[in-house]
């Protein structure tokens, strides 16, 4: 019975207005919760007791940052099904989730400089995470341009998936043997002073903005698996005979 | 003789009658080394400090720089496609060009780097270290190479391609190669990041060659 | 004896060629036939194992399911057949005995020195086997890769233009070459723009475009 509805889905004719009507509803609630998260955090949590005000923007760099890991472990589960059991539809989702993944890593790093700052006086500080982020962003950029360089979309997103894989197994020994090196020479840490433990209120502010950066990531892959779904398949009848695809084919042609 | 050997022994015979590969990664090695005390400034105590940075940054590059040609022309003679279709299996035969890139572009940097060590005044303990640690890094660097390579096979802009992929998976054989120096100089003893390091190459040894080889197939599909 | 049913290739996103089955049993030919971009040299790279196929059936001894419950692998495809693109797959810098005995040893067979130069004599290159491979000629060197064939003991022999920059002569000596593998109970798989006739129980099979 489940195994009928994922074979049916698996089909990129019948994910295609599946991912369509989906969609909106995880834009919305994104908004809803990214609305709610930044009123929790830039509001009504306390401020802390070391850093003054500026740490708020942690309510934007922690939520950030663990999407930027959560998106490539899950580019790494669609690589995997895609290379096993040779889905088409799997290596459009790893495709459709890299850009999402690479803003999160950009966006990591920036507010990780904007929040340093204050703390260090330099606009960039050797911290472990930081650091790592800054791999995981070339790793997301590699993926990118490995992808757009090949012609055949299939060998894309197979050589994409190979290359999600063996990145995936690196990132835990490079995240471990950057944070040796950063222990060892003793450098800058960007974290939370150790002494305030986290209020219950700057902890909820962080668990809804991730959610809403998880749902806001989910609208986005599945808007963008829909362009990429059109693209590769538009050669098939289902796709000419679409009401937005034939209106626009009929109206060049008149 | 076994494929294995076959491989290696080609490509070694070949690269023997051209000269230019080993040539180049040795050249740009040294003139690594020459170029950055030039950059830096002669202080000695500044040079001791970064040597084994430098001469691990210095390495990584040269190893590197041999990435591209590594699947490139047999793919385009054709022994590549034979290569995948002998009953010794495409992972093996990956294996052995590995091991042949590495005797040609790794190999002569282990040699030359006690010499160019000396130059930064690193003291004889550190040289050893240094010296070990690039005997069981350069391996790794030439096996994550290779799916870097195996990956962009007659693609556009694969050179510069093939270091954006590599590039993050170098980290952290570039930090436990050059930390393990650095731990010998400070007193603390390498043996740890040694350890570490043998670790990552034997785990490379095994999935570099089969991710090189899926990668390959792939290339040959199209 | 080859079996391939309903095969099909995509190339890209476009689908090059649907349908295809024949057979070939030891003792026959099959000249594979058809326009330039039809994928008579994709369907060869799919008989080889080169490619992967995912419509369709290869089977080695008979129609699916009776003969074999489950299909064979690309690896036991390989060991069936020698293949000859378009590539020669020659070192430039070697000589033709050493790209020989190379190859010999890269696909795990053991030939001796005698048994190397003869194959090679057997193709027109006798005095020449220790040229490097750089400064024979384009029909020797297609000479020097068609020794392959010699000292393989793969029964199906996948060629794909084998004629190419061959002169008279040397076409002569690859048909008889070709025709005492067909005796031997040999099968070969070939594209050519040239008309063709070996021995044997001799098919064609038109791809249209």
């Amino acid at each position: 019975m489940l195994s009928k509805f994922f074979y049916h889905y698996a089909s990129p004719q019948h994910f295609y207005p599946l991912a369509g009507r989906l969609w909106p509803w995880f834009a919305l609630g994104a908004a809803g919760l990214g609305l709610w998260g930044l009123w929790l955090g830039f509001f009504v949590a306390p401020t802390d007791f070391q850093q003054g005000e500026g740490y708020r923007i942690i309510f934007v760099h922690v939520p950030v940052s663990w999407m930027s890991m959560i998106i490539y472990l899950a580019m790494a589960f669609w690589a995997l099904l895609g290379l096993t059991l040779n889905t088409r539809l799997s290596g459009m989702m790893c495709r459709a989730l890299a850009p999402t993944g690479a803003i999160c890593a950009f966006l990591s790093l920036w507010t990780g400089a904007l929040w340093g700052k204050p703390m260090w006086g330099t606009w960039w500080v050797w911290d472990a995470r930081l650091t790592s982020e800054l791999i995981l962003f070339f790793l997301y950029l590699g993926y990118i341009a490995l992808t757009n360089a090949i012609e055949d979309p299939r060998r894309a997103d197979k050589a994409g998936g190979i290359l999600a894989l063996v990145g995936a197994l690196n990132v835990p020994v490079i995240y471990f043997s950057v944070k040796w090196w950063n222990t060892l020479h003793q450098g800058a840490s960007v974290s939370l002073s150790r002494g305030s433990s986290m209020e219950q209120t700057m902890l909820t502010a962080m668990l809804v903005m991730a959610l809403a950066f998880w749902l806001y990531t989910i609208a986005m892959a599945l808007y963008r698996v829909r362009g990429i779904i059109l693209h590769r398949e538009r050669d098939a009848k289902w796709v000419r005979t679409l009401p937005d695809v034939a209106m626009v084919t009929n109206g060049g042609t008149k | 003789m076994s494929g294995f050997t076959a491989v290696v022994k080609r490509d070694v015979t070949l690269a023997m009658r051209r000269k230019t590969e080993v040539i180049t990664a040795i050249f740009f090695f040294v003139v690594v080394a020459a170029l950055f005390p030039l950059g830096i400034g002669p202080e000695m105590t500044t040079l001791r400090l970064v040597a084994p940075g430098i001469l691990w940054v210095g390495a990584l590059l040269a190893s590197m720089l041999s990435l591209g040609r590594l699947f490139a022309a047999d793919y385009a003679d054709g022994t590549l496609e034979q290569m995948a279709l002998a009953p010794t299996g495409l992972t093996v035969l990956v294996a052995a060009k590995v091991v042949a890139h590495w005797l040609l572009s790794g190999l002569p940097l282990v040699v030359l780097a006690p010499v160019l060590g000396m130059q930064f005044n690193l003291p004889a303990d550190a040289l050893w270290i240094l010296t070990l640690s690039l005997l069981i890094g350069t391996p790794v660097l030439s096996l994550i190479g290779a799916i870097g390579a195996a990956l962009t096979l007659g693609v556009r802009g694969g050179d510069v391609l093939i270091a954006l992929l590599v590039l993050p998976l170098y980290v952290p054989t570039l930090i436990f190669g050059a930390g393990a120096v650095q731990a010998e100089i400070s007193g603390l003893g390498a043996s740890a990041h040694l350890s570490i390091l043998m670790a990552m190459a034997l785990i490379a040894a095994v999935l570099s060659p089969w991710a090189s080889a899926a990668a390959l197939r792939l290339a040959l599909e199209s | 004896m080859l079996h391939i049913s309903n095969l099909g290739c995509h190339k890209g996103d476009r689908l090059l060629f649907s349908d295809v089955s024949f057979e070939l049993k030891p003792g026959e030919w099959l000249h594979l036939q058809g326009d330039n971009g039809s994928g008579k040299t994709s369907l060869l790279r799919l008989v080889s194992g080169l490619a992967a196929h995912s419509i369709g059936h290869i089977t080695w001894n008979g129609p699916p399911p009776d003969a074999e419950p489950t299909p064979p692998s690309r690896a036991d495809m390989r060991a069936h057949v020698v293949y000859m693109g378009h590539q020669l797959a020659l070192k430039d810098d070697l000589s033709a005995f050493e790209n020989l005995q190379t190859h010999a040893q890269i696909n795990a067979q053991t030939i001796d020195d005698s048994q190397a130069m003869d194959a090679l004599a057997q193709l027109g290159l006798r005095g020449r086997e220790h040229l490097a491979v750089k400064v024979l000629s384009q029909g020797q060197k297609r000479r020097a890769a068609l020794a392959r064939l010699l000292v393989s003991p793969a029964p199906l022999w996948l060629l794909d233009e084998p004629f190419v920059a061959l002169d008279t002569k040397a076409c002569d000596r690859l048909t008889h070459l070709i025709n005492q593998h067909i005796d031997r109970g040999g099968m070969v798989l070939l594209t050519s723009h040239q008309a063709v006739t070996f021995t044997g129980q001799g098919h064609a099979y038109r791809l249209a475009a």
